[in-house]
């Protein structure tokens, strides 16, 4: 008696972890997206909402620790760092939305033109790629900007060449597979013409790869805009973005404020894993062999 | 038969690289004329007083008023001659500032690479040996978060840490501040590498242990693996004879093609560090203006790279069978 309620609680528990484990993907996806829109969200209203008071100079409170009033500590000047750090957030994920959403939409036409249209413009791709590759990101990017005179549209630029070329190449190989499938074939055979097969049977499968590609693409966007401006380009140093925030550190590291470093390049280092999660929970959902490695 | 295949691959891949090394410098050469800095505002600049004559002069004999198809030939043909200008900003030749940097560079990527390379095959081999286990979980976490983390904020805290609290590690420079460049002894220059390295390293040895552990997962779970449990073989034969022969080439292979982010890593390295090598070169000549540094080292960037690819796919060449099959096919 004693023994069987054991074993249906048993049994009963391992049916639950089960069903547990089946939702588990998509429940966290969910909720992943959600804390990340209410992140983004609340960055880009901090950015439009935080006055220029509550980052302005005061000598008063210059080079407090972090405390309640100011939880991320002051600055050298008594700028609020929380303030900000939201603010340079609000520039770098605006940057890398906009980056990563020309590079990803530029990755998509080169990858289908690639693969769809003639030999010699497929090699060029590939050429291309190659040539984009074989360049350091941040030499190029360094390059792009300082054609362009070290502003924001440099840097747009510069995110938006380098990042396209994985995707175009993953989403090349896709559509020459979908360019053997039987239905292509047939609809061809029934006289469709190449746009109609286009535009109906091969970019909607292009969609989930978008936004697999982009959301994966957006987190190395936002490293590259903050690596780029920590450089000294990009924007100008009145914008507070993360990088600049951060470079403006370094010359306060050996005085021993810490903080100065570490709460900006925290919260860098949280949206990005965060949204690197999101990119990856999304590409095993749509894509469920790759939850297998 | 082998050998002749090798060469012939070589061959072609050697005209790729001319003609990408050609394209690169035509689209540099582009990118930095349509800068709105004006290079002769920039060199008056640094000299000083200059006379109205004289910058015309000047403007002459740069040719900054020629055709562009006519000022892209001169420098061209100035570059297959080895002469990359003088760089402004540290008034010597080119050529000279990029080999002396690249000395700097060179061992600071050069111990990157090795030791990330070590690090990275070593901790995918346990993260592969033992998948799905504790350590195997904690490893793997611990190198996804890595791959977040930018390399300058890493370089920021590892300062903080070690130089300003700890005080193991000098704060930057590759050298001593106020000894002779003679007098500097090898360990002094070891005790100023020891921090940008392991940042670098930090950095660059997730993606080799991500691979490892995918590639020696694959190969464990392989048939052949299956036959020799059942013959009998204990964990560690098969890890010697079946493991590591077949995952330890493509890891190499791996390290070889990875040239492009170890360099744009250096740049970042090389800038929190202030070691004075090729990154923080490049940085400084983009923010100076020093149009013929930035150009030679966007060059010489892009030559190391295809250097690396080059390596990568000879060796995937003579190693790999099929591959060498569809070299034979082409």
């Amino acid at each position: 008696m004693n023994e069987l309620t054991i074993r249906r609680n048993k049994a009963g528990q391992n049916i639950k972890e089960t069903r547990r484990k089946k939702m588990n993907r998509r429940t966290k996806t969910v909720i992943l997206t959600v804390l990340i829109a209410a992140v983004i969200v609340s960055a880009l209203l901090a950015g439009l909402l935080i006055s220029d008071e509550a980052v302005a100079i005061d000598f008063a409170n210059a080079k407090q620790k972090p405390s309640f009033e100011h939880p991320f500590g002051t600055d050298w000047m008594g700028r609020d760092l929380f303030a900000r750090t939201m603010k340079g957030l609000s520039i770098s994920i605006t940057v890398g939305v906009v980056a990563s959403a020309i590079s990803a939409v530029a990755a998509v036409l080169i990858g289908i033109a690639a693969a769809t249209g003639s030999k010699a413009l497929d090699s060029f791709v590939n050429w291309l790629i190659d040539l984009v590759m074989g360049v350091p990101h941040l030499v190029l990017i360094i390059l792009i900007s300082f054609s362009c005179g070290r502003g924001l549209k440099g840097l747009l630029i510069g995110i938006a060449v380098t990042h396209w070329t994985s995707l175009a190449r993953l989403i090349r190989a896709e559509v020459l597979q979908l360019r053997s499938e039987q239905y292509i074939a047939v609809s061809r055979k029934l006289g469709k013409s190449n746009r109609w097969i286009l535009v109906k049977h091969i970019l909607p499968h292009m969609i989930p790869q978008f936004v697999v590609g982009l959301i994966l693409m957006f987190p190395h966007a936002i490293l590259h805009e903050a690596s780029v401006s920590f450089l000294g380009y990009g924007l100008p140093p009145e914008q507070p973005a993360i990088g600049i925030i951060l470079s403006e550190s370094m010359k306060y590291l050996s005085s021993g404020m810490w903080w100065l470093a570490f709460f900006p390049g925290l919260t860098l280092v949280l949206i990005v894993i965060l949204l690197d999660h999101l990119g990856d929970n999304l590409k095993m959902l749509i894509d469920p062999y790759s939850a297998q490695e | 038969m082998t050998a002749k295949r090798i060469i012939s691959v070589f061959f072609r891949y050697l005209v790729r690289v001319i003609t990408l090394l050609f394209a690169v410098s035509v689209i540099a050469f582009i990118l930095v004329s349509l800068s709105p800095v004006d290079p002769v505002q920039q060199y008056v600049l640094s000299v000083g007083s200059v006379s109205p004559e004289q910058r015309a002069e000047l403007e002459d004999y740069w040719g900054v008023n020629d055709p562009p198809v006519e000022r892209f030939g001169n420098w061209f043909r100035a570059i297959i001659h080895g002469d990359f200008g003088t760089s402004l900003l540290y008034r010597r030749p080119v050529i000279d500032v990029i080999r002396e940097k690249f000395v700097n560079t060179l061992a600071l990527m050069g111990c990157t690479w090795i030791f990330s390379g070590l690090i990275g095959f070593g901790l995918g081999c346990v993260m592969g040996a033992n998948k799905n286990k504790l350590a195997d979980r904690i490893l793997k976490k611990i190198c996804l978060l890595l791959c977040s983390v930018p390399t300058f904020w890493l370089g920021l805290l590892l300062l903080l840490i070690f130089s300003v609290w700890l005080g193991w590690f000098p704060i930057g420079f590759s050298t001593p501040i106020g000894v002779l460049n003679s007098e500097v002894t090898i360990w002094q220059q070891l005790h100023h590498l020891v921090l940008p390295a392991l940042a670098l390293s930090l950095m660059s040895f997730a993606n080799v242990a991500l691979h490892t552990r995918q590639k020696l997962i694959d190969v464990l779970e392989s048939d052949y693996v299956l036959f020799a449990k059942a013959r009998g073989e204990s964990r560690r034969e098969i890890m010697r004879r079946h493991g590591f022969r077949n995952i330890i080439m493509p890891a190499i292979t791996l390290q070889f093609a990875s040239f492009a982010e170890l360099f744009g890593g250096s740049v970042l390295a090389e800038n929190v560090f202030s070691y004075p090598g090729l990154g923080s070169a490049v940085s400084a000549a983009g923010l100076n203006s020093d149009v013929p540094l930035l150009l030679g080292i966007t060059l010489f960037s892009a030559l190391f790279v295809f250097t690396g690819n080059m390596i990568a796919n000879l060796l995937y060449g003579a190693i790999d069978p099929q591959i060498k099959e569809s070299y034979a096919n082409e």
